[in-house]
């Protein structure tokens, strides 16, 4: 049964709010998770000082962040300087909306008490005793056939927020970041949409959730019918390095190589404007995180038991479980390697990521014709 | 509500395009394209064609007008001046534009003999398309693909220094 439009309002509305303060403290703590793994690999302890582990630190480093002094340098373009930490962390943020965390739950159907008033959209006023539902609700705020395409877009245009932010603060360190960022962003993508066109040809759509549902199951009864077992190791390869060069993660952040460019694209930010940027790469990670487990993981696929709350929320569980493993693996690579040279950077992408994804590609296509 | 969504779109598009002539610094006015290009997604999505507006944000706001932004950055270019020119091309183009734009606007309107298309008429699904691109037009879609090869080709070729192959970085 369809939901009526004012419930489904309501729903959309609480899940949005829901997903928002759990992507938002998702990103607070990746921060603190980092800092945590990477003083460890240098030998050091990381945050202790703030609560119990430093558990703590991500709220003080908020607050600092709201009572630093918003400094606006005088040569700068103000309308832009102002909207590109803006344009970031919008564009951050919106491509959560089309992940799927879970099968979601069906409730109903219900006999509403009667003091309880039901505004239906066709009656103008229903008193209760009326039964609704039964509805059933996905763990997503918006279910679209073209899920995966939408993220993509969405991500193409997370690159204007760091090329403008680049370009309006007027510094040639910040041109720079922006610069090697539009750039390598545009490179990159290529490699990255060719990496999941493989996903797309074995599932035969572009609906996130049923690429999911196309990956349950087992191969001979014990290893997972995920698509990383299911001849796309290539894939997911190319995948994971196109992401980190999107994402502008060591070792492909040469937009803000402290070494050589200050700060690169937000040399000239501070404050919240600052807290902006960090926001929408920590969220950003998380997308492709997120990504990366819907299309080679098998998304919320794990081991059910239990009575039936626990099947309901054990999806989600292992969802987080296949995030967490790929934000440590992001902190884990920026504790190892060095950072890219510009010229290896675009060799790297072109000479080697695209002629691998086209052959992957091409591979997939005749399995499957086959 | 469609109506209300189309009209605001339309808005947002033709506000985006008068105001990507009207500003003088080139950036604002790339900036302004994308803003059309963006609503003229939203216009593909409201007649059902999905897959459009999502390709149409991906290639044209999301990769190609990333392009159009870094040669602004590249180039550095500044503000453009009026010039006597343009002076002249505003007070003769601008009533040029609306009476045309009337003319047009009034002829389509007293002859149009076609129905609009309604909403969600147009091939929306991928698998539509895909059987419309891969196998009814097959033919022109390769021809138009080994067209745009030859315009990449042709680039390379113009925009490579003939002493440049040989030093190279490695």
């Amino acid at each position: 049964m369809p939901l009526p439009i004012h419930i489904f309002i309501l729903v959309s509305v609480i899940k949005s709010l829901i997903i928002l303060i759990v992507l938002l403290t998702a990103v607070a703590y990746t921060v603190w998770l980092e800092r945590k793994v990477v003083g460890h690999m240098q030998n050091r302890w990381g945050p202790t000082r703030v609560g119990p582990f430093g558990l703590l630190q991500p709220a003080a480093d908020g607050l600092k962040f709201f009572f630093k002094e918003d400094l606006t340098p005088p040569h700068v373009y103000k309308p832009l300087f102002i909207a590109a930490p803006m344009m970031a962390v919008i564009f951050a943020l919106t491509s959560i909306s089309v992940i799927p965390f879970g099968n979601g739950f069906t409730f109903g159907p219900i006999t509403l008490p009667h003091y309880f008033p039901l505004i239906h959209f066709e009656l103008p006023f229903h008193w209760g005793g009326s039964v609704i539902g039964p509805y059933s609700i996905p763990f997503q705020i918006t279910d679209v056939n073209i899920g995966l395409l939408i993220i993509l877009g969405v991500t193409s245009l997370g690159v204007y927020g760091v090329a403008l932010a680049g370009w309006s603060s007027n510094n040639k360190y910040s041109l720079l970041g922006g610069l090697r960022s539009s750039a390598q962003m545009v490179s990159y993508e290529i490699a990255l949409g060719l990496s999941l066109v493989g996903i797309l040809i074995q599932s035969g759509s572009f609906s996130l959730r049923e690429i999911v549902d196309a990956q349950g199951g087992h191969f001979l009864g014990f290893l997972p019918r995920w698509n990383i077992f299911h001849g796309q190791f290539i894939g997911f390869f190319i995948y994971l390095m196109a992401a980190y060069a999107e994402t502008n993660r060591i070792p492909f952040d040469l937009p803000e190589a402290e070494t050589e460019l200050v700060a690169g694209y937000h040399t000239e930010y501070s404050s919240m404007k600052f807290a902006m940027f960090f926001m929408a790469e920590y969220a950003n990670m998380i997308t492709v995180a997120c990504l990366a487990t819907l299309l080679f993981f098998g998304g919320w696929h794990g081991p059910l038991f239990g009575p039936p709350l626990l099947q309901t929320v054990l999806p989600i569980f292992w969802f987080a479980v296949k995030i967490f493993c790929f934000l440590f693996l992001y902190i884990w690579v920026r504790g190892t390697l060095p950072r890219f040279r510009y010229d290896q950077l675009m060799s790297f992408g072109w000479k080697f990521l695209l002629p691998l994804a086209i052959a992957n590609l091409v591979a997939t296509a005749i399995a499957v014709a086959w | 509500m469609t109506l209300i969504l189309f009209l605001a779109f339309g808005a947002v598009c033709v506000a985006g395009a008068v105001n990507l002539l009207a500003q003088r610094h080139p950036i604002n006015s790339a900036l302004s394209l994308i803003a059309v290009m963006a609503a003229l997604a939203g216009e593909y999505l409201l007649l059902g064609a999905e897959f459009v507006a999502a390709v149409q944000v991906i290639v044209y706001a999301g990769a190609i007008m990333v392009l159009f932004v870094f040669v602004i950055m590249l180039l550095n270019a500044g503000e453009e001046e009026l010039t006597k020119g343009s002076r002249v091309a505003i007070l003769l183009g601008v009533p040029g534009v609306i009476t045309g734009g009337l003319l047009t606007s009034w002829v389509v309107l007293r002859h149009s003999g076609t129905e609009a298309v309604p909403a969600g008429a147009l091939p929306g699904p991928p698998a539509e398309i895909a059987q419309l691109l891969f196998h009814d037009f097959l033919l022109p879609f390769e021809v138009t693909s080994v067209l745009i090869l030859i315009a990449i080709l042709g680039a390379v070729v113009l925009a490579s220094k003939p002493d440049e192959a040989e030093r190279r970085f490695d």
